[in-house]
């Protein structure tokens, strides 16, 4: 194997901002006073919070510092499964940081704030055009936040209909957020069964859909990274028994000018910008989810909407039907600045970075055949599962390989999810990724895997690389210490 | 994990389908889960137990036991009212760990049907429900 | 295309690799009937050049400080943020990078966030707050759903001064579950009127903002001892603006169960109302039911101490429908930017920046008092107020906009009550000048 990408390297430690400072320093420009002052009541008055008090430098060295513990799409390939880490744009941070935008206070007239409504105008019509989804919105903040106003249009939907129902359909490869959205809607999940091919089977569909049942929540492609071939079938099941057919977007990097979702049965779906359309994840956050719904549950979707009339775009209230409002402004514009920055710089090639995205998951599928179990053995979409199984017998599992990983030089994949997949190792480079980047994490997989063979302590052992080994989580979860 | 081989089954109790076990202890009963139970489920962080007074009947859910990773749901042996929690759980929760049967006991029931108790397993049955 | 590394050649290589003979192959598995026909009918692709040039040719369509004096709170706030901070948040290590489910690649993430969750504590007086959540309209609904899972009661009551964006968010969060929302009514000085409230004990939580929608601080003290004359009910205080808690009590010190609201003062550009950040903080005892993300401390293998995600089983990807919630992301940059953004300032810093915000507003205030208007709310202020101008204010506005002045928003959208009362704000940012300015115009 070549010269391994992770090395050994200078890291410096760094104390907690309160470990260091001084009472009296600051590291910030005082503005200048020019009125009064004016002091309230004494009984309302505090002494001021318990801050540390630290110069300009203290402040900058501790951040840099912090930084250089961190592993970002910036510094390796990092394919975790259905994040869709694909290079974030450095020309969307320019846009999104420009005055117009950064400084533009929500509440200002229609009238002085026309740059940012045109934007927002545009954005929902281009979602659209990529979807074949003819209503959006773009408020809300994150995909579990999506989700959950679109079980909200769901549930609006039922009720305006005169039938409010109470169960929703959901596949058991589902993450997480799913169950979650639709209970805290008031909806009762009902689990669907993947059949032996990893994907929804018709048959099982109907057996389960009523008329007490809202509709489905489908990943598509799902998250074993396999497109769901009866998706049609199983949308007229649903919308025979009058329900709704629900698509979490997360996987939309796949399909991207190849499927039309509205043209497939689809009703309403969320997207992920902080995926799909390269606004940075921000180590955790913010996202946007926007939500796109066929023509007639736009009157439900969230209010303010963004109108054009004569030339001029406003924001309009007038939508009585409304579920009501995710977050108290309109979205997280300085998210959609970046995806609009980025579709405006893709265009129609937003086709060629899915068809990219999907040559090399199924490359690295190739590659990776027989270095690890392959439990569905199909072409795959833009990521691919894979298990610990052929490490079984020697006790090395997932998570042992993935913490190796990171000695190599790579980001570990997603791990142990889907839950239906045991020990789940999911996969996605994303189109950002070269072939000579692909190849080396294929070298690096297949000396860790060759090391559990013959030598599973390293594995054991791993990571010794980074600044810290691996964490003793069940301390930190029996004796919680979450505040210094 | 462990091989069931490595396990150890209390004698002088039995054990549900879902893995808890109940001892009789004069007109009342203990409960808690088997060592299968907890090898299973890995370092426990914490249990989430009823309070006293409260009735369930046989299967309720009456509480959760959760490792860093998973929670599992608790549920009644027999049907009765709770007498007792084990309080010690709060701040050890590993007693569920090290000892299951002893001092990682979980509730003490006051059974509302005494003969709830004959319909469980014993010892080598449950032994053949876990290899089978 | 800069983001593609493929050449035609890598292509053609990898298709013989996999067996297929075009891009076009890969997609054999979707049926036909699901396929698109036609391309994407998008503008673009635009040169890097051609995209600034668009994107300024947008900002330059926006009215923003300095060409525009902008006197507005409201829930959004123009404060100063250090270069420092920008800069930081771009060092591409935090901002590429993902949720920190690796600790031991992403303890800079990790450590920053516990930096925040204890500052935000010591902020708000709390003892133990989340990673952060969406904004704080979300952060409140999440508060009141949380309040209804610990007590197991399905009423909340909301004060009509918490911002009326706000309790439109709880709305639609309590409708869906069916949970009911009860609005508590104001009291002559601009404060809240708990004197109504009966059967606390239906009630799993009572909300008041406070500075609350009109600006004024609220009496938590007295209001918090009648909550709690029910052992269950919780507290819940909300603000918009926290750098008052520079200067004034903090909600935990004055018996709030849950204090969360919006952060976006904190560091964080204004960008037409989001993202923002939700700063959520409550008490040890309630930190099983806590929404959100938690970093907690921990040791490694070797002993060195680290950080962690913690309590993991409370959220969604273990929990799933019986999850505190069903929130996945945090605001992790927003979070940083305020971590960053208060270690500049510092805490010498916050309290004499929090004191001229409020000597600012004072200074307006006086000044409009002099010129012709009301000031309608005898409670104590912190950097905004209420206003009151004689009937025909509309004209003068109009008139100031031309000037390139906003002066507030009318509080009449939301109080039809008050048709000629109007919501004004000042800090730092504003000028003694640009508010002569204002007063000025505001008398002539």
């Amino acid at each position: 194997m070549k010269e391994s990408l992770g090395t050994t390297g200078l890291v410096f430690n760094e104390p907690l901002l309160w470990e260091k400072g001084k009472k009296g320093r600051t590291g910030f420009s005082v503005p200048r006073r020019d009125v009064e002052p004016s002091l309230l009541d004494e009984s309302l008055v505090r002494e001021g919070p318990d801050f540390p008090d630290l110069s300009e430098l203290d402040v900058v060295r501790h951040f840099t510092r912090l930084s250089q513990w961190n592993f970002g799409v910036d510094s390796s390939m990092y394919p975790l499964g259905s994040c869709t880490m694909k290079y974030n744009p450095k020309t969307n941070e320019r846009q999104a940081a420009l005055p117009g935008f950064a400084g533009a206070h929500p509440l200002l007239p229609a009238d002085l704030c026309q740059g940012v409504l045109e934007m927002m105008f545009d954005l929902e019509h281009y979602l659209s055009e990529i979807t074949g989804l003819s209503g959006v919105t773009l408020q809300p903040a994150a995909g579990a936040h999506g989700e959950l106003t679109g079980m909200m249009v769901v549930r609006a939907f039922h009720r305006d209909a005169g039938s409010p129902r109470s169960k929703i359909l959901i596949p058991d490869t589902a993450h997480g957020t799913n169950p979650a959205s639709a209970a805290l809607c008031g909806f009762t999940p009902v689990p669907v069964k993947s059949d032996e091919r990893g994907v929804l089977s018709p048959e099982y569909a109907a057996s389960v859909m009523d008329e007490d049942t809202a509709g489905i929540m489908v990943t598509n492609p799902n998250t074993l990274g396999l497109f769901e071939e009866h998706i049609r079938e199983i949308a007229d099941i649903v919308h025979d028994k009058g329900g709704l057919v629900y698509v979490d977007g997360a996987n939309m990097n796949a399909v991207m000018g190849i499927v039309s979702m509205g043209d497939m049965g689809v009703d309403v779906m969320h997207l992920n910008l902080h995926k799909t359309f390269s606004t940075p994840h921000g180590g955790g956050g913010p996202g946007s989810g926007p939500v796109c719904v066929r023509k007639d549950l736009e009157p439900f979707l969230p209010v303010p909407r963004v109108v054009k009339k004569d030339g001029k775009y406003a924001l309009s209230w007038d939508f009585p039907k409304s579920i009501g409002k995710l977050q108290a402004f309109y979205g997280n514009v300085g998210v959609l600045v970046r995806a609009y920055s980025y579709i405006l710089s893709m265009g129609k090639e937003l086709k060629k970075a899915s068809q990219l995205a999907v040559l090399n998951a199924n490359y690295l599928k190739k590659k990776l055949t027989g270095v690890f179990h392959l439990p569905y053995d199909r072409p795959c979409m833009h990521e691919c599962v894979f298990s610990d199984k052929i490490q079984e017998e020697r006790k090395i599992t997932t998570l042992d390989m993935a913490k190796r990983l990171m000695d190599y030089g790579f980001h570990p994949p997603t791990i142990y999810f889907p839950l239906v997949v045991h020990g789940a190792i999911m996969i996605e480079p994303t189109e950002s990724e070269s072939r000579e980047t692909l190849d080396r994490f294929v070298e690096a997989c297949r000396a860790i895997a060759k090391e559990a063979e013959n030598h599973p302590q390293l594995l054991l052992e791993s990571p010794t690389k980074p600044k810290a080994r691996r964490m003793n989580e069940t301390e930190a979860a029996r004796k919680p210490c979450l505040a210094g | 994990m462990k091989e069931i081989s490595e396990l150890h089954f209390a004698e002088d109790v039995r054990y549900a389908e879902s893995h808890e076990w109940v001892r009789q202890e004069g007109d009342k009963v203990r409960a808690g889960i088997s060592d299968y139970a907890q090898d299973q489920l890995g370092d426990i962080v914490f249990v989430e137990l009823p309070e006293v007074g409260s009735s369930f009947s046989k299967g309720d859910e009456f509480g959760t036991v959760e490792s860093v990773k998973a929670v599992s749901e608790l549920y009644m042996p027999v049907g009765g009212e709770i007498t007792a929690v084990n309080e010690d759980l709060e701040g050890q929760p590993e007693l569920v760990n090290n000892d299951p049967y002893g001092g990682g006991w979980m509730i003490e029931i006051s059974p509302s049907d005494q003969g709830e108790m004959s319909s469980l397993m014993e010892k080598d049955a449950y032994l053949e429900k876990l290899k089978g | 295309m800069r983001y593609f590394p493929h050449t035609g050649e890598d292509i053609k290589e990898m298709l013989e690799e996999i067996g297929l003979g075009s891009l076009d192959d890969l997609f054999g598995p979707i049926p036909e009937d699901c396929r698109r026909h036609g391309e994407l009918d998008l503008p673009g692709p635009l040169t890097e050049w051609e995209l600034n040039a668009r994107m300024d040719a947008l900002a330059n369509e926006m009215a923003v400080p300095p060409d525009y004096r902008v006197f507005l709170g409201a829930g959004s706030y123009n404060h100063f943020v250090p270069e420092v901070v920008r800069q930081l948040l771009l060092r591409s290590e935090f901002y590429t990078a993902y949720t920190p489910y690796q600790p031991e690649i992403s303890q800079g993430t990790l450590q920053a966030v516990y930096e925040y969750q204890t500052l935000t504590t010591r902020l708000l007086g709390m003892e133990v707050a989340n990673a952060s959540m969406y904004d704080g309209a979300s952060a409140l609904a999440e508060a009141l759903l949380m309040a209804i899972r610990v007590t197991r009661r399905q009423k909340v009551a909301v004060s009509r001064l918490v911002h009326p964006f706000y309790r439109n968010v709880v709305q639609t969060y309590l409708a869906a579950p069916g949970y009911e929302v009860v609005e508590l009514p104001y009291r002559e000085n601009g404060t809240t009127d708990l004197s109504g409230l009966q059967d606390l004990e239906e009630y799993a939580a009572v909300a008041v903002q406070s500075p609350n929608f009109f600006g004024c601080i609220e009496d938590l003290e007295s209001q918090g001892k009648t909550v709690h004359s029910d052992q269950k009910t919780l507290f819940v205080v909300t603000f918009s603006e926290p750098l008052a808690y520079g200067l004034v009590k903090p909600p935990g010190e004055l018996g709030a169960d849950i204090a969360c609201g919006e952060g976006q003062s904190l560091g964080i550009p204004q960008s037409f109302g989001g993202p923002g950040l939700g700063l959520f903080a409550t008490r040890q005892k309630f930190v099983r039911s806590m929404p959100g993300r938690l970093v907690g401390r921990t040791t490694d293998k070797d002993g060195r101490p680290g950080f962690v995600l913690t309590l993991a089983t409370r959220e969604q990807h273990i929990r799933r429908e019986r999850a505190t919630s069903n929130i996945c992301s945090n605001h992790g940059l927003c979070a940083l930017a305020a971590t960053m953004y208060m270690a500049c300032v510092g805490g010498t810093g916050f309290r004499d920046l929090a004191q001229l915000n409020h000597d600012k507003a004072e200074y307006l205030k006086d000044g409009l008092r002099k010129s012709r208007a009301e000031i309608p709310f005898a409670a104590p202020t912190f950097n905004e107020f209420v206003v009151r101008f004689p009937a025909g204010f509309e004209a003068t506005r109009d008139r100031l906009l031309e000037k390139k002045m906003v002066a507030g928003i009318p509080l009449s959208p939301f109080y039809p009550e008050f048709p000629d009362h109007y919501l004004l704000c000042a800090t730092e940012a504003n000028t003694r000048e640009d508010m002569d300015a204002l007063i000025k115009e505001v008398g002539s």
